[in-house]
């Protein structure tokens, strides 16, 4: 690690104990086949096999909040490639392939390949989709490539492709079960790695965030279409990685373990596991591994009959989890362990600020020049028009607030002048760029930041990498880099803009506690510092003031003030009148989607129309 | 203004309601009370927590504290327990059923009392076609179709065909056309003469506190102020809690 | 390939898309009530054609103790449910009737004469065994957390499918059960052969059909899940408790499900297993109706009926392949068509 992340190893705690579980893990795998015996090694061998299946799950679905069942159709293309790659003659291979006949090597790559170009048409027709059609989407797919392994006839059918040879990898032949044991947990450790370097990194927050809604991540300027592929493109790797083991390790493939059964397996051992865990994974992996062993061993002897009876218990443990524990068994460990841990606050960071590059920032447009500008902005849904022909500007350094009615439209503007929505008819003008139509997150690379009315944060996350989301537009480290550990000086950069907004709003103190801990004001005021993080030259909030106390506006208030006097424009809707008043350099206020007024503060608290649209016509 | 005769046992009676969101107490210790016969309303301005309020009395939201309907108590209730309790909800939003027929609409309304020997559903189809000629008009246009005024209706339509005891209306005027409006308070009048209790959480203020008997302020979760609604209707304080205090014309206003 | 293979296999997919379109129908009907993508909907099929399969072969009919253990545990449950609320909670009524009907059933498969009381009463008896486990597991599985995320619910969903997968071969074993066509009459018409089989399949769905049509367009129940799935708030405002509109939802997708089993049963033989693979062919068409539009998802169930005729012939080792690869190029669509980010709830 360079000199320049040092300050950073510190702030990276929460992550502290899974680097150290990961320690551990080394000798553990390095010595425990010299106490176990052959079985205890071939079914740990599975284990681990499952296991690394699992561990894209985690990432996928615990983590992506995306669900596939068709894990086992990955596994079954990287193991038949490893089959077909070790045992064929080079004349039955295709062109091109015939050179590399025997390749243990080549038959990883090849599965690769496959996998990836599968998972990546599959990826592209169902993740733009909502909701039900990844999973269903999956199960078609499970399905179909389970019945394609067993009828292509030079797959051998139902009985499958025997005689693989042993694994020899640079002249090292493994094919002692301690052998290929210390292999597969390696590649799993690997694996854990990897994915706790993906998680604790730029692209792994954007992935984190698309739990927390996808209109917030992509107005943070997150491609979450690109995240999601990323997820589901490394889950598809690892099993492809599983299944090339799994073939090496059982010398013999045929049909049946990638089957939809089997997929359902694995998304059973990642929700027992507990799906928010890394090593959720491997505990989910041995649970139901060792528990589908001994019930193979137990039912057939109670129910006087020989068949998978074990899934009766599976599919009612799986209700009863998901029923009595959300997170799973590692979750509820954790939950219990973290408990009892003193709550760690860091300490406050000004010394470590100067040692790590800060981020660029853009100038700010000076001030007094109009920046935003709506002409005409008009919103119909269907028969209703929730914005009529607004227009109105806000230049460098004004603070107007956006005032009206319950169901008035304010929403709904705040909606268009973020791109989140796009207007039926009229224009809006970012820093002399037209913007109606664009996605959000071209609007957020200009400099456009904004907060939600409800408010939308990553619960479980600590305060400062949710604001550290905020800065994502700002960083340029990829997958591979993430992944690798080479982007630790810029993620230094941005953690350390990150704790700059988060002391700037007066949240310092709480950079390591998890944003769901804290009050509803304060989450308020971290999105503040999460848009602040993306060197914004305007600012939209949405009811910033709203259940915040007395003195917590005030403060508020004043960072306001100071945004301003730094020659930032801030729009916001607020219910708050006093707060609006006293801050607010103009007024705009807006009744059936239409402007009825605008103006100065105390012009608009006098003004007939307005008294009318809040307290009701007079008669 | 209707004198509270002090014999009249309220039909609802709420004492100290509070509901949280997470950390965050949206309503605080809230008491009021509609007598039978009578209509209490709720002002305040957005985000007071008017809606959270009626959210709970109908057991859409947990809550804490008493809610006693017809002398019996009960804390945190079911929806299904508000609803056998003769209480019906017409929402902010009104959650109507968008695709199916006004006439659809209608006869849903009486679900919950389809298993009642004493109901007629047909004849009390007929009452709100009666109070609403609009409606009949329209019975066979999905309800999807009908413009912001017929919805509103349609909602209020719905909600007595289960021949509630208490109506409680949020936000009846919202998004209507001024004309609209004083339709639709004029049936809230109307309503309180054929016996139905009503709690209307209004924000307009002044319409509302016209036509009810008993008022209570909200600010901030709290009742800020309660009063018989003909007294609060020339208090300057209201306007204050609407449009901010700090102004000088503050002064202006109240003097 | 000539005119009277295409009539056949026409008929086949015509029998079979009948089929789908059924439970297409049914799987959106749950979906749009309770969120739950109800992939138990083809165990329905295969218990119904299973038990009339060992009615008539003389064996022993045992789904009757799986209905009764599933009605006693939802009794166990409600009564739970009213102890813990300390009598606040009126007694729930409709769990108490299911836990008669299941036993009744199971007494009558256990002192009937199964292979010799005639189709039509095996049918009644296993309408009477098979449509109670609908609501049974909703009331068991589902009731508790019918507010979850639809991630949790569809996961429930698959694990109550694995569940009772595993059960149906410790109940029918794993042989397959065939039984016999209602009559063995051909029609001829020109060149083709027209089994009355068919004829029957196609007379039973649209009397089905029919019969929906007039459920939810007539009754006030039929109105009220329909309220349920265009607007929950305002179902619920009105009396319809999320619990009836579920377990009237999964009744109806029991009732489609057994009258599924009892068509298809003279036609394919069916294993304790093939429920999925027929009820996923009722999924592919509801999702080319987009999970909302009927009439799009039936027409969608009888091209992939037809599909899967016609890939029997020229590629029948590749029919399950083609059939489901037939949902990329819907998918594709549905993707195109989709242009928005949008927030789930």
């Amino acid at each position: 690690m360079s000199p320049l992340a040092l300050p950073h190893r510190a702030r990276t705690f929460l992550r502290a104990p899974a680097r150290w579980s990961v320690v551990a893990a080394i000798p553990i795998v390095a010595l425990l086949p010299l106490v176990l015996t052959d079985y205890q090694v071939t079914l740990a061998d599975n284990i681990g096999i499952a296991a690394l299946v699992t561990l894209g799950l985690v990432l996928l679905t615990g983590v992506g909040g995306m669900t596939s069942f068709g894990q086992a159709a990955f596994v079954g293309i990287g193991a038949y490639s490893a089959a077909v790659m070790a045992t064929f003659q080079p004349a039955d291979l295709p062109f091109g392939l015939s050179f590399f006949a025997g390749s243990p090597i080549a038959g990883l790559v090849l599965g690769l390949v496959i996998t990836l170009s599968v998972a990546g048409i599959l990826g592209a027709i169902t993740l733009r989709l909502s909701g039900h059609y990844l999973p269903l989407g999956t199960i078609a797919w499970g399905l179909s490539l389970y019945y394609l392994f067993g009828t292509i006839e030079a797959f051998g059918g139902h009985t499958g492709i025997s005689g693989i040879p042993a694994l020899s990898l640079f002249g090292i032949t493994l094919d002692r079960g301690e052998e290929l044991f210390r292999l597969i947990w390696g590649v799993v450790i690997v694996a854990v790695i990897v994915t706790l370097n993906l998680l604790d990194s730029r692209p792994g927050r954007a992935i984190r965030a698309l739990r927390g809604g996808q209109i917030m991540a992509e107005s943070m300027g997150v491609d979450t279409f690109r995240a999601k592929m990323t997820a589901f493109l490394t889950a598809a790797v690892f099993a492809s990685i599983a299944g090339w083991l799994y073939a090496h390790t059982q010398r013999f493939v045929a049909p049946a373990p990638f089957s939809l059964q089997a997929g359902i397996d694995y998304m059973f051992m990642a929700l027992i596991g507990g799906v928010g865990q890394v090593w959720g994974a491997v505990v989910g992996a041995a649970t139901v591994v060792m528990l589908k062993e001994w019930l193979q061993d137990l039912l057939p002897h109670l129910l006087g009959r020989v068949g998978n009876f074990e899934q009766i218990v599976f599919g009612l443990l799986i209700v009863v989890v998901m029923r009595e524990m959300s997170s799973g068994l590692t979750g509820r460990l954790v939950e219990a362990v973290r408990a009892r841990l003193p709550r760690v606050s860091i300490a406050p960071a000004g010394a470590d600020l100067a040692a790590v590059e800060p981020l660029p920032r853009c100038p700010m447009p000076p001030r007094g020049t109009t920046i935003l500008e709506a002409r005409g902005v008009t919103r119909r849904f269907g028969g209703l028009v929730a914005n009529d022909d607004l227009s109105f500007s806000v230049a460098a350094g004004e603070i107007l607030a956006v005032i009206g009615p319950n169901g008035a439209g304010k929403s709904t503007l705040f909606n268009q002048l973020s791109c989140v929505d796009a207007p039926t008819s009229g224009e809006i003008v970012f820093r002399d760029r037209r913007i109606d139509g664009l996605p959000s997150r071209e609007v957020a690379k200009d400099g456009l930041a904004r907060t939600f009315q409800h408010v939308k944060l990553l619960p479980t996350m600590s305060a400062l990498e949710n604001v550290a989301l905020g800065a994502h537009l700002r960083g340029s480290d990829g997958i591979a880099a993430a992944m690798l550990r080479l982007d630790r000086a810029e993620e230094a950069s941005l953690l350390a803009e990150a704790e700059r907004q988060l002391t700037r709003v007066g949240l310092g103190e709480y950079a390591a506690a998890e944003a769901g801990s804290l009050a509803l004001g304060q989450q308020r005021i971290l999105e503040i510092a999460r848009a602040l993080a993306s060197d914004p030259c305007l600012l939209l909030l949405d009811e910033p003031a709203a259940g915040l106390r007395f003195r917590e506006k005030e403060a508020l208030a004043e960072l306001l003030g100071r945004l301003r006097a730094e020659g930032m424009a801030i729009v916001l809707v607020e219910h708050d009148m006093d707060f609006v008043m006293e801050l607010a350099d103009r007024v705009l206020v807006v009744d059936f989607g239409r402007q009825i007024a605008e103006g100065l503060p105390a012009e608009i608290q006098s003004n007939p129309a307005v008294l009318e649209a809040y307290l009701g016509g007079v008669e | 203004m209707t004198a509270l005769a002090p014999t009249t046992p309220p039909l609802l009676s709420v004492r100290d309601l509070s509901v949280s969101y997470g950390p965050i107490e949206a309503v605080s210790g809230i008491s009021l009370d509609v007598p039978e016969g009578h209509i209490a309303t709720v002002i305040g301005p957005n985000g007071a927590g008017k809606t959270t309020l009626l959210s709970a009395l109908m057991g859409i939201l947990p809550s804490r504290g008493a809610i006693t309907v017809d002398g019996v108590e009960t804390s945190s209730p079911t929806i299904a327990r508000m609803i056998a309790a003769g209480i019906a909800l017409v929402p902010e939003q009104r959650a109507l059923f968008a695709t199916m027929t006004v006439e659809d609409n209608l006869v849903l309304g009486g679900f919950r009392r389809h298993r009642d020997p004493h109901y007629d559903a047909d004849e009390t189809l007929r009452d709100v076609y009666g109070r609403f000629p609009r409606l009949w008009e329209r019975h066979r246009q999905l309800a999807g179709t009908l413009s912001g005024g017929e919805r509103q209706m349609l909602a209020l339509g719905r909600a007595l065909m289960g021949k509630p005891r208490l109506l409680m209306l949020d936000e009846p005027s919202l998004g209507l056309a001024p004309l609209v409006v004083r339709d639709v308070f004029q049936i809230i009048a109307e309503l309180k003469r054929t016996g139905v209790s009503i709690l209307l959480v209004e924000q307009n203020a002044r319409a509302a506190l016209k036509v009810a008997d008993h008022a209570y302020v909200l600010e901030l979760g709290r009742v800020a102020m309660e009063g018989p609604a003909a007294e609060l209707a020339d208090d300057p304080r209201i306007v204050a809690a609407y449009l901010g205090k700090t102004s000088r014309h503050q002064e202006m206003l109240t003097a | 390939m000539n005119m009277q293979i295409v009539m056949l296999l026409g008929q086949d997919g015509v029998t079979n898309g009948a089929v789908y379109a059924l439970l297409a129908l049914s799987i959106m009907l749950v979906f749009s009530v309770t969120r739950i993508l109800l992939i138990p909907q083809g165990e329905f099929v295969a218990f119904a054609a299973l038990t009339m399969a060992a009615m008539q072969s003389g064996r022993a009919v045992q789904l009757g103790w799986l209905v009764f253990a599933l009605a006693v545990v939802a009794t166990l449950m409600d009564a739970a449910k009213v102890w813990r609320s300390k009598g606040r909670e009126p007694w729930p009524h409709g769990t108490l009737g299911l836990l008669a009907v299941a036993a009744l059933a199971l007494v009558l498969t256990k002192v009937l004469p199964l292979d010799r009381i005639g189709m039509f009463a095996q049918a009644l008896l296993t309408i009477a065994l098979v449509v109670p486990l609908g609501p049974l597991l909703y009331r068991v599985f589902f009731q508790a957390i019918a507010a979850a995320h639809s991630l949790v619910l569809l996961i429930v969903s698959i694990a109550v499918h694995v569940a009772l997968v595993g059960t149906g071969l410790l109940m029918f074993g794993p042989e397959g059960g065939k039984t016999e066509p209602f009559s063995d009459a051909f029609f001829e018409i020109g060149p083709a052969m027209i089994a009355s089989q068919t004829l029957w399949v196609i007379a039973a769905t649209l009397a089905l059909m029919g019969g929906l049509w007039v459920f939810f367009g007539k009754t006030l129940y039929g109105r009220a899940l329909q309220a349920t799935a265009v607007n929950r708030l305002g179902a619920e405002l009105v009396g319809i408790s999320p619990d009836l509109a579920g377990r009237a939802s999964f009744t109806l997708a029991a009732a489609i499900g057994v009258l599924s089993g009892i068509l298809i049963a003279p036609i394919t033989t069916i294993y304790y297993d093939s429920g999925f693979i027929i009820s996923l062919k009722g999924f592919v068409g509801a999702i080319i109706g987009g999970l909302t539009s009927f009439p799009v998802a039936a027409l969608g169930a009888l091209f992939i009926g037809q599909a899967e005729a016609f890939s029997t012939f020229w590629a029948s080792s590749y029919k399950e392949v083609i059939v489901f690869t037939l949902l990329l190029p819907v998918l594709v669509w549905r993707s195109l068509a989709h242009t928005r980010v949008e927030d789930e709830e």
